[in-house]
């Protein structure tokens, strides 16, 4: 039985190269490996639609709103350091020392960061990560780059991203191995739920999934470089 | 002399009424974003149909509360970039039909999804002589950094219209630029109309298709 779903899904993964392999590319100069791109994201559909999806609906039905937010919040503030050290390597310390007092403040008061009693005090949450440092440098931002489980970035947020990987408290702070790859999956399930109301509206709004999300995810890295105020482009 | 009394008061509810007319019309942008948000939330945390995912009565409450305030020919025409001028008047007439369509039930189901949260409204200050501005709000979120969604205005005769949305960074209009782009070079501008019914068709249908 579950041999032959393997196999079902092997068939599967297997149509969708081939088939993404001659469909037609549109020119988006962002964008100039996307048959390739296209064949990752149909393989990265298919493994969402049996693994991630269902898991996260799971969740999502299962675990009642105040704990959700918790783990929403313990795994925001574990990231809040990064976040300022980003902040302050992007020359904007008035930011950074918001983000390092979330940290004091919510691993406290907020009790190891389960509350998220700094947005309370006004002291809001930021995103910040290392590729956004590197944009914020002067790297621009290469070729678009699709890949399963990993999902969209651009190629300097591929490495950005490594460099986040490599800092993570989750990776490094937790030496049980069962302990450390427990966090990371209920990290990944936390976040895949959170996704799941924009799910329903990308499926229907979109006239093509693929180049969508592409498009929806190159804007929001560039608004997200410039803190949500990205200067006006043309129409 | 008895007759001229309700004459005087005929005359004061015709300016009071041409007054509220007016007043309605000019109603500043942030304050018609605030107020219409406002209004479709407190539908929204009341009704069970619309919390369950009624995605029909959704489209109904968009369609009576926020379609008046939008400007959709400039919407779609934002989302043609360049290729709307190749369109005729006819066409361009019943690509911005189906793509009004589209967005309204977009809309709709990013409305329902998110009954959970509040609406916060950033201090917004703007030029009398302003055309054009943007509004911005902020959804909080328990668990999440704040999910910004700022609105474009364009001043129209009869008030402010809405040309654009954009949730955290993400233009709802923008985003279809490329798809468009790429159904009218490959379909012409007929083709791109025929796809987008043909979307709207099937979502009427109940049938969210997977692609």
């Amino acid at each position: 039985m579950k041999a032959k779903r393997m196999q079902g899904l092997l068939a599967g993964v297997l149509a969708a190269l081939l088939l993404s392999g001659c469909a037609a590319t549109g020119n988006n100069p962002k964008d100039p490996n996307e048959g390739f791109n296209r064949a990752m994201f149909n393989v990265n559909e298919g493994l969402d639609s049996v693994v991630a999806k269902p898991l996260a609906k799971g969740y999502d039905a299962a675990v009642p709103l105040p704990v959700k937010a918790s783990v929403g919040n313990f795994f925001g503030n574990v990231g809040d350091a990064w976040v300022g050290i980003n902040n302050g390597l992007q020359g904007k310390p008035g930011r950074g020392a918001n983000d390092i007092g979330r940290l004091l403040i919510n691993s406290t008061v907020g009790i190891l960061g389960l509350f998220d009693v700094a947005s309370e005090m006004g002291m809001p949450k930021h995103e910040e990560d290392f590729g956004q440092t590197l944009a914020v440098w002067g790297v621009g931002d290469g070729p678009y780059v699709f890949l399963p489980i990993i999902g969209p970035r651009t190629t300097r947020d591929t490495f950005g991203w490594m460099v986040d990987e490599a800092v993570d408290p989750v990776w490094w702070g937790i030496d049980n191995m069962a302990v450390r790859n427990s966090a990371a999956a209920l990290r990944f399930v936390d976040i895949r739920a959170s996704l799941l109301p924009a799910d329903k509206v990308v499926e229907e709004a979109a006239l093509d999934k693929y180049a969508y999300i592409r498009d929806a995810y190159l804007q929001r890295r560039r608004s997200q470089i410039f803190d949500g105020r990205p200067p006006k482009q043309d129409e | 002399m008895h007759g001229k009394i309700p004459m005087k008061r005929l005359i004061a509810l015709i300016f009071s009424a041409f007054f509220v007319l007016s007043a309605a019309a000019q109603e500043a942008p942030d304050v018609l974003i605030k107020r219409v948000s406002e209004e479709v939330l407190s539908i929204v945390r009341t009704d069970k149909e619309l919390q369950n995912g009624n995605t029909k009565r959704a489209v109904e409450l968009v369609e009576q509360k926020v379609l008046p305030h939008f400007n959709f020919t400039r919407m779609t025409r934002l989302a043609m970039g360049k290729e709307w001028n190749k369109a005729t008047p006819d066409q361009q007439q019943r690509l911005t039909q189906e793509f009004k369509t589209l967005l309204v039930r977009t809309y709709s189901n990013a409305l329902t999804g998110y009954k959970n949260q509040t609406l916060r409204y950033k201090s917004f200050k703007m030029d009398g002589a302003d055309k054009e501005v943007v509004v911005q709000t902020e959804v909080v979120r328990p668990g999440a950094p704040a999910l910004p969604i700022d609105y474009s205005l364009e001043k129209q005769d009869n008030g402010w219209k809405v040309y654009d949305v954009v949730v955290d960074g993400i233009s709802l209009v923008v985003s279809y630029r490329d798809q468009f782009g790429q159904e009218v070079r490959a379909n012409g501008v007929d083709g791109l109309i025929k796809s987008i019914a043909a979307k709207n068709k099937s979502l009427e249908n109940g049938k969210a298709d997977k692609k």
